[in-house]
C-alpha cells in the first residue's frame, strides 16, 4: 500500500512488520519518532513484543544484549551522544554474536550542541564489529530495515546491524512509501548459541591470549561472509517485492570518468548533479555507498573519484575518503560538506565535480583553506 | 518539478499541510515529497515548510530557493519574514487573508481560512485549525485535483468538519 511516511515511521512500520519480541530504547532527537511510533504500536497492540523504556542508551544496548542472548529478536534505535554512549555495549553485541537491530539516526556530535545530519557519529562504531549500511530514500530506510533483521538473524552472520538514516533529511521528510507484506521473507530468529534462562550458564568468561584472536578472527569471518549474505536477501527482497539496491547504486557510472562518491541523502541528491554535468559535456556517474561494513569492492579502476564526506577523522581526513583511498589505491578528491546539517545542493554537488583536484581536500564553506 | 514553500508560525499546522499536500498529490498520481526545516521552533514562531511534487521520482532533499508557489498561512509573518523571497517570475502567492494584498509581478490568489476555520468551529488549543481548509484552495488553483485533497483529508482526520472547511475554501476563493 502506498503513502506518505517519514524517514523514521518507516523504520517503526517495518519493525512492527519483523516483529521483534524486544526493543529497549531511549529517544534522542532525531530519532524519537521511531521509539515512539514503537511504543504506540505496543501499547495498541499492533505489535506483541517487550518495550523496555531505559534511564539510558549504555541500558538501552545492555537490555537489548540481555534479550537477545536469549535467542530472541531484539531492536533499539538511537543518535549521535546516544550511540557513543552505548559505545562500550556495541562492541559487546558484536562480540558476543548478538544480531541486534538498531537504527541510528545519523546526528552531528557537540559541542556546539548540534542536532542535524553527519555521519561522524556511526562512523566511530566503525571497528566495533556491526554491519553499517547507510540509506537515502524513506523507502530504502523501510526496505533495508526488514533487511536488516534477515542479515544479522543469518546463522552465517550471527553480527548486529546498523541502519543509518540522515538526521532530519530523511528521518523527518515525507516521501512515498510502499508497505510490503513481509510473510516469510524473515525466517524466525534462532541463534545457536542462546542461553536457557531456566538452566543458567556462565557467557562470556575470561578468554584468554590462545583464544580471544580466534573470536576476533571469527568476526572477520562472518564480515566476508555477510557479503554473500547481503547479497542472497537482496535478491530474493527484489524477486518478492519488486526493488533492490546492491552494496552501491551505481547511476550512470559505467562509461563515466568522474565518480561521485557519498552516503545516504547526498548520494541520492548526486544524482541530480551528474544530470547536470552530462548536459556539460562531463561524463560523470554517482557510486552511493549504502553498505559501509562490510565494505564493498568499488570498480573504480581508471577513474577520478570525488568523495564527500559528511564526517571528519581529525588529524587525518574524510573517513569515506581515506577507506577508498586504502582499499582502492585510487587518488581523490576528498570533500567535506554537509558538516552538523549544513546545506548542500545538487548544485553544489555538481561543483565538486567541475572543479576537483584530485588529491587534495576541500573543506566546503571555509574559506582561504586547502 | 513544482515547488512549493509554507509560510506559517509553529503550532498552525504548516508542517500537516504540507504532508496533506504530499498524500493529495501521491493520490493524483504524482511524486511528492514535504518537509519542514527544522530549526529551533517555538510556537508561535515563524516557520518554514517545503512540498515538491514531480511526475517522477524526487532525489532532491536541500531546501526550496526558487519556489513555484508560496503559502501564506499566517499573514502577520510578513511583517518579519520576506516572504516573496526567490519566487519564481511571475510565481503564484496564496495567502490566508480577506484582503488581496498586491505582488506586482506575481499572480496572488486569496481566501479568508481562518475566518472558515472559526464558521465550521474547526479550533483546537485556541488556534483555528487551517491546513485541511488549505486544501480547497489549492485544489481550486489546480495544484491537486479536489478529489485527492478530500481523500487526504479524510485519511488523517475523522472529523468531517475538516472536508467541509475545504469545500468552503474551494467556493469562497476566486480564480
Amino acid at each position: 500500500m502506498k503513502k506518505i511516511a517519514t524517514g523514521n515511521k518507516a523504520v517503526a512500520e517495518a519493525v512492527r512488520q519483523a516483529k521483534p519480541d524486544v526493543v529497549a530504547a531511549y529517544p534522542i532527537t532525531p530519532q524519537t519518532e521511531i521509539v515512539e511510533t514503537i511504543a504506540d504500536f505496543v501499547t495498541s497492540g499492533q505489535l506483541k513484543s517487550r518495550y523496555i523504556p531505559v534511564e539510558s542508551e549504555h541500558s538501552a544496548m545492555a537490555a537489548c544484549i540481555g534479550a537477545s542472548i536469549t535467542g530472541v529478536r531484539t531492536f533499539t534505535a538511537t543518535s549521535s551522544h546516544g550511540l557513543l554512549y552505548m559505545h562500550e555495549m556495541t562492541n559487546w553485541a558484536a562480540g558476543a554474536r548478538l544480531p541486534i537491530v538498531m537504527a541510528n539516526v545519523n546526528r552531528a556530535i557537540g559541542p556546539g550542541w548540534n542536532i542535524w545530519a553527519e555521519h561522524t557519529d556511526a562512523l566511530q562504531e566503525r571497528d566495533t564489529g556491526w554491519l553499517q549500511v547507510y540509506v537515502s530514500t524513506v523507502q530504502e530506510a523501510y526496505d533495508t530495515t526488514l533487511m536488516a533483521f534477515r542479515i544479522a538473524e543469518h546463522n552465517d552472520v550471527l553480527l548486529p546491524v546498523m541502519v543509518n538514516v540522515d538526521g532530519f533529511s530523511l528521518s523527518h521528510i515525507m516521501q512515498p512509501l510502499d508497505t510490503v507484506e513481509p510473510g516469510t521473507f524473515i525466517p524466525p530468529c534462532h541463534l545457536p548459541h542462546a542461553i536457557d534462562p531456566k538452566n543458567p550458564t556462565g557467557y562470556g568468561g575470561l578468554t584468554g591470549p590462545n583464544d580471544h584472536f580466534r573470536f576476533r578472527w571469527d568476526i572477520e569471518r562472518s564480515m566476508r561472509d555477510a557479503v554473500h549474505v547481503i547479497e542472497e536477501t537482496e535478491k530474493d527482497f527484489a524477486k518478492k517485492f519488486g526493488r533492490s539496491y546492491g552494496p552501491t547504486e551505481n547511476y550512470r557510472c559505467d562509461d563515466a570518468d568522474v565518480i561521485i562518491i557519498a552516503m545516504g541523502t547526498f548520494g541520492k541528491e548526486a544524482e541530480v548533479a551528474i544530470d547536470i554535468l552530462r548536459k556539460e559535456g562531463i561524463k560523470a556517474g554517482s557510486m552511493r555507498l549504502r553498505w559501509f561494513r562490510p565494505f564493498p569492492k568499488l570498480d573504480l579502476a581508471g577513474k577520478e573519484v570525488v568523495v564527500i564526506d559528511r564526517d571528519y577523522s581529525f588529524g587525518y581526513g574524510g573517513i569515506v575518503a581515506h577507506e577508498i583511498m586504502a582499499k582502492e589505491h585510487n587518488k581523490v578528491y576528498s570533500v567535506i560538506a554537509g558538516i552538523g546539517g549544513q546545506e548542500v545542493t545538487y548544485d553544489d554537488i555538481a561543483d565538486f565535480a567541475r572543479k576537483r583536484r584530485i588529491g587534495e581536500e576541500f573543506w566546503f564553506g571555509v574559506t582561504g583553506n586547502v | 518539478m513544482f515547488e512549493i514553500r509554507i509560510h506559517s508560525r509553529g503550532g498552525q499546522g504548516g508542517v500537516t499541510a504540507a504532508r496533506l499536500l504530499a498524500m493529495a498529490a501521491l493520490h493524483d498520481g504524482k511524486y511528492a515529497t514535504a518537509c519542514p526545516f527544522y530549526g529551533a521552533e517555538r510556537r508561535g514562531a515563524p516557520v518554514v515548510s517545503f512540498v515538491r511534487i514531480d511526475d517522477h521520482p524526487i532525489k532532491v532533499y536541500s531546501q526550496i530557493r526558487d519556489p513555484d508557489l508560496v503559502i501564506v498561512l499566517d499573514a502577520s509573518v510578513m511583517d518579519v519574514v520576506d516572504v516573496l523571497n526567490g519566487l519564481k517570475k511571475g510565481g503564484r502567492v496564496l495567502i490566508n487573508s480577506a484582503h488581496k494584498p498586491e505582488f506586482p509581478g506575481f499572480t496572488t490568489f486569496n481566501v479568508d481560512l481562518t475566518g472558515i476555520a472559526l464558521k465550521e468551529k474547526l479550533v483546537v488549543a485556541g488556534s483555528p485549525i487551517l491546513n485541511t481548509p488549505v486544501l480547497g484552495a489549492l485544489a481550486k488553483m489546480g495544484i491537486i485535483t479536489s478529489e485527492s485533497a478530500k481523500k487526504a483529508i479524510s485519511e488523517m482526520f475523522s472529523d468531517e468538519r475538516n472536508v467541509k472547511a475545504a469545500d468552503a475554501a474551494y467556493r469562497e476563493m476566486s480564480v
